[in-house]
Formats: C-alpha cells, structure tokens, sequence
C-alpha cells in the first residue's frame, strides 16, 4: 500500500507536480469562496480564456509565457472591473464580447505560427508534470503574494461580499477591495495555468468552493472547508492521474465535480434533517 | 453637518435641487415627501454612496468620503443582500466593528460587547445564532438596525425603517432612536408615517427634490406643506 502511495514520489518532476496541485488546489479553492459568493465565476473564466492571448504574444516575442498572461489578465480583470462599476453594458454581455475576443485572438496568432507549437497547447489543458523549479517558485511567491493579501483584506472582503452598499457607507473602500479582488484572480489564474490550464482553471475556483457552500452556513468554515476540499482533489486527481495514466487538470477537475455532487446531496439530506429535529444552529465562529 | 445648494443628478434626472439643510448633534430630523421625491438620494448622498453634481455637503466639517471609516451608519430603505450568504444574524452585526478594525486587530471585548448590546437592543439577542435566511421581514429589519447600532457611528442615516414592521417593532426602534438622540447622535430618517413624526423627531422637513417645509414637526404638519404634495400626487395618480 505504502508503495502504491509513494510510487509516483521516486520522480522528480512528479513531486514538483504534487507540490504544485497542492498549492494551486489550495488557492484556487480559497479566493473561490470569494468568486462563488459574489458571483463572479465567468469573470474567472473569462480572465482565464483572455489570457491565452498573452501566452501567444509573449511565445512570438520570445518572452516569458506568464509574464504575457499576467499583464492581459490583469488588464482585462481591471478592464472588467471598470466595466461592472461604470459601464451601461451588462457584465455578461462585455464578459462575452470582450474575453472570447480576446481568447479568438490567441487562436488566430496561434494558427498563422508557421512551426506549430505544441506547449502552447498545455496552457490550455494544462501540464503539470512539465512544471520546472522555476515554475515552482514562481507558483509560491505569486501563491503566498495573493494568501497575504487576502489576509490582510479579509474583513473588507467579507463586508463587500455581504453587503457592499452598506460596507462602502461605513467607510470601507468597496471599489479598491473589489479591484484588488479582480487582481488576485487574475494572479490566482496565471499561477494555475501550467497545472490546470485555461479551459479548466474556472472549475477549480468555483467548484470545491460551491461544494463547501452546501455543507455549512458560516463563512469560516466556508473557507476552511473549501481549502481542504480543493486541496484534496487536486493531490488525489493527480494520483488518479497517474494511475489511470490520464491527463492530470481534467482527473482533478472530475474529481471535484463528483465531490460537488456528494456535498450537494450531503447538504440536502441534513437541511432537511436538521428541519425535522428543530436542532440548533451552530454557535458564530466570528 | 450641513448642505447648502446641494445638487444631485441620475443623467437628466434632477433628484435633488439647490437643497439646504443643517442637523445639529443630539436632533433626530425626520424627511417626509411623496415616492420619487429625493428622499433616499439625499440620504445616500449624505452617506457618500451619491456624488453631488453641484452644492456643498458637510459632514463633521469634510465630506462624507474623507471621513474616518466608521462615522456614518447608514440602514437602507431595502437591503438588497444575498439572503443565503453564509452568515449568521451576529456574524451580520458584528461585521459594523469591522471599519474602525486593523487588517491585524482582534475582535476585541470592545466589540463584542458593542455587538451585544446592539442586539440586545433591538431583542435579538436570542436570534443570534439563526442563519440570516431564516428571519422575518421585521427580524431583518431589527438585524440592519442592530449592525448601524453596533457600528457606534457619529451620524446615523435610517431609509424608512419603519416600513414593513409590526408595531411592536416600531416602538422598539423609536425608543432606541430617541436613546441615541438623546446620548446626543444625530440621526437623518426618512419615513410615510406622518401621524407619529412628533413622537419621532426633534425637527421635520418636506423634500419633494427642494425643502418644502422646515421646522418642528407640529409646525411643519400645521402648515399644509405636505398635504399641498399630497394631493398633487393624488390627483397625477387619479389621472392616469
């Protein structure tokens, strides 16, 4: 058992690849609360599809394919951001425009490449198993950057998630929060790219955080159990993975998707319990 | 605080136009006029959640903005929050501590003890572990109140709180809202209910987009600036 456990750790490139699931599991979960929560999991994927513009761009200029990524995905989460606040189009309809235009751009540069290259095809699907030290510490900076902020904006966060009309009059700056909020998305998504991979990224911020939301009514516990449950498909996916020798971002995004549907039904089952037996709510973890 | 020529535009729409208006610390000042009268603008004008487009507004001598984070608490007329969010009715209050807290600060004895008293306030006390979604109308509205209370601000701004409540409840928030005023809190309240403005407030002003009328409520009532509104209203809506 402990061998079939510890089989995949006789690799370097396969104990890189754990590392990074955990991490990128782990984060993407956590900021998901907040993308569940104040609905903004379209704008993930859209941030996520823009991106791929970037990557290409930056694959022709010979430059470094997240720092391509990084700069589109900032600009279009900011540019959304804007967008929300001032503008009189709906976010569905300029999300929709906006991002699959821009998604249409990176294909479009990519198809007139005259030598085909296959790893822009990873930032799609994603390949963990490709990830280098480099990428490695890039992927922890960029994770403990965003962890800190979130940290440090954690009240602001809760307030305009909650209420943000009420928050702002009270004095909280909910445009910065949520500007700053768009900003760690798009960061949260360039560090997942390699693991999970543009059309799959989405998935990871908004699923184990919806499957956290069916099993608690705190938003601590939320949190908490968003993290463990993101971090936990992402390291069990990608042993599936490799197991079952499939491609690693879609086992893990399976796997989440199948823990959803459990919560789903876990949640149901004890609402309709808890109703039956009038029991208590549980005491505020505030 | 104060407003002189206070201005406020929706694109063409003139909300409010040229108004004046000054609240004195420890004076509950009631604003009445019909629907569509500005009522709610002026009062999420003053919270700084409306930019004037023209005048001068005050609020302890700068402007809503630039004030200290908790200074103003502001109740809306209808809170349009996610009734599922994962909250219970004291992590809702306790979340008024949250402006005038640090990134690093605890939540302190300070204020958890303010959060108590608030809901303790307003006989919510026992509510306080009950998921937000599962309050009545008039429990929502007693947990809103709750959170600008426990907020302890230095202006309190309340959008028809009354509205939709039982009497029971309506007399709850009177009492407390004559507490505050009385520790010396100014408060800015909008409302329909015209037979208790003298029980409510100190002062009482007619809005339909300029003062109408300004003075003590029984002076103000006296005077017919409301019926005026009233039957002009009446008589648009007899004629559609």
């Amino acid at each position: 058992m402990s061998d079939l456990i510890l089989a995949p750790f006789q690799f370097e490139y396969m104990q890189r690849a754990f590392l990074a699931a955990l991490i990128v599991g782990t984060l993407c979960s956590t900021i998901g609360v907040y993308v569940v929560l104040r609905k903004l999991a379209f704008i993930g994927d859209g941030i996520a599809h823009a991106s791929f513009a970037g990557v290409v761009v930056a694959y022709i200029r010979g430059l470094d394919y997240y720092v391509g990524a990084a700069i589109v995905a900032i600009v279009t989460a900011l540019g959304i951001g804007f967008v929300n606040r001032r503008g009189n189009v709906s976010l569905d309809t300029a999300i929709g425009v906006l991002f699959t235009g821009a998604f249409a751009l990176g294909v479009f540069l990519m198809s007139r490449l005259q030598n085909y290259a296959v790893d822009l095809q990873s930032f799609l699907f994603g390949n963990i198993l490709a990830v280098s030290r480099g990428d490695l510490i890039l992927i922890v900076v960029l994770s403990a950057l965003v962890v800190a902020s979130m940290v440090l904006l954690y009240r602001p966060l809760l307030y305009t998630s909650f209420d943000p009309v009420v928050a702002e009059a009270s004095g909280i700056n909910a445009g910065f929060v949520s500007y700053a909020l768009l900003v760690l998305l798009a960061l949260t998504i360039i560090v997942s790219l390699e693991t999970v991979g543009i059309v799959l990224v989405a998935a990871l911020l908004v699923t184990p955080a919806a499957s956290a939301y069916q099993l608690t009514r705190r938003f601590t516990r939320m949190l908490a159990l968003s993290a463990v449950i993101g971090a936990t498909c992402a390291v069990l996916g990608l042993y599936a993975s490799y197991y079952l020798q499939a491609a690693s971002g879609a086992t893990i995004v399976l796997l989440a998707t199948a823990f959803f549907f459990v919560s789903m039904f876990v949640g149901r089952l004890r609402r309709t319990t808890s109703r039956a037996t009038g029991a208590p709510s549980a005491p505020s973890l505030l | 605080m104060r407003a002189s020529a206070l201005t406020v535009r929706y694109g063409d729409v003139i909300a409010l136009d040229k108004l004046d208006l000054t609240l004195e610390t420890g004076q509950a000042l009631g604003i009445v006029g019909p629907n569509g009268s500005g009522k709610s603008t002026l009062l999420k004008t003053v919270a700084g959640l409306v930019a004037p487009a023209s005048g001068v507004l005050e609020v302890f001598g700068t402007s809503p903005r630039a004030l200290e984070p908790g200074t103003i608490a502001y109740v809306p007329q209808v809170e349009a929050v996610d009734w599922s969010f994962p909250a219970s009715v004291y992590d809702v209050v306790a979340m008024a501590r949250f402006p005038r807290m640090g990134p690093f600060a605890r939540f302190s004895k300070r204020d958890r003890a303010a959060v108590k008293a608030a809901l303790e306030a307003l006989r919510m006390w026992d509510l306080r572990d009950r998921h937000i979604s599962q309050l009545s109308g008039g429990q929502q509205q007693r947990a809103f109140v709750a959170r600008a209370v426990a907020q302890e601000p230095r202006l309190l701004l309340l959008d028809e709180p009354t509205t939709g409540v039982d009497a029971a409840t309506e007399e709850a928030l009177r009492e407390l809202v004559r507490g505050l005023v009385a520790q010396g809190l100014p408060v800015l309240m909008t409302t329909h209910d015209l037979e208790r403005a003298a029980d409510w407030f100190d002062r009482l002003m007619v809005v339909d987009h300029k003062v109408l009328a300004d003075g003590d409520p029984e002076t103000v009532l006296d005077s017919g600036a409301y019926a005026g509104i009233r039957e002009h209203t009446h008589t648009h809506g007899h004629l559609r």
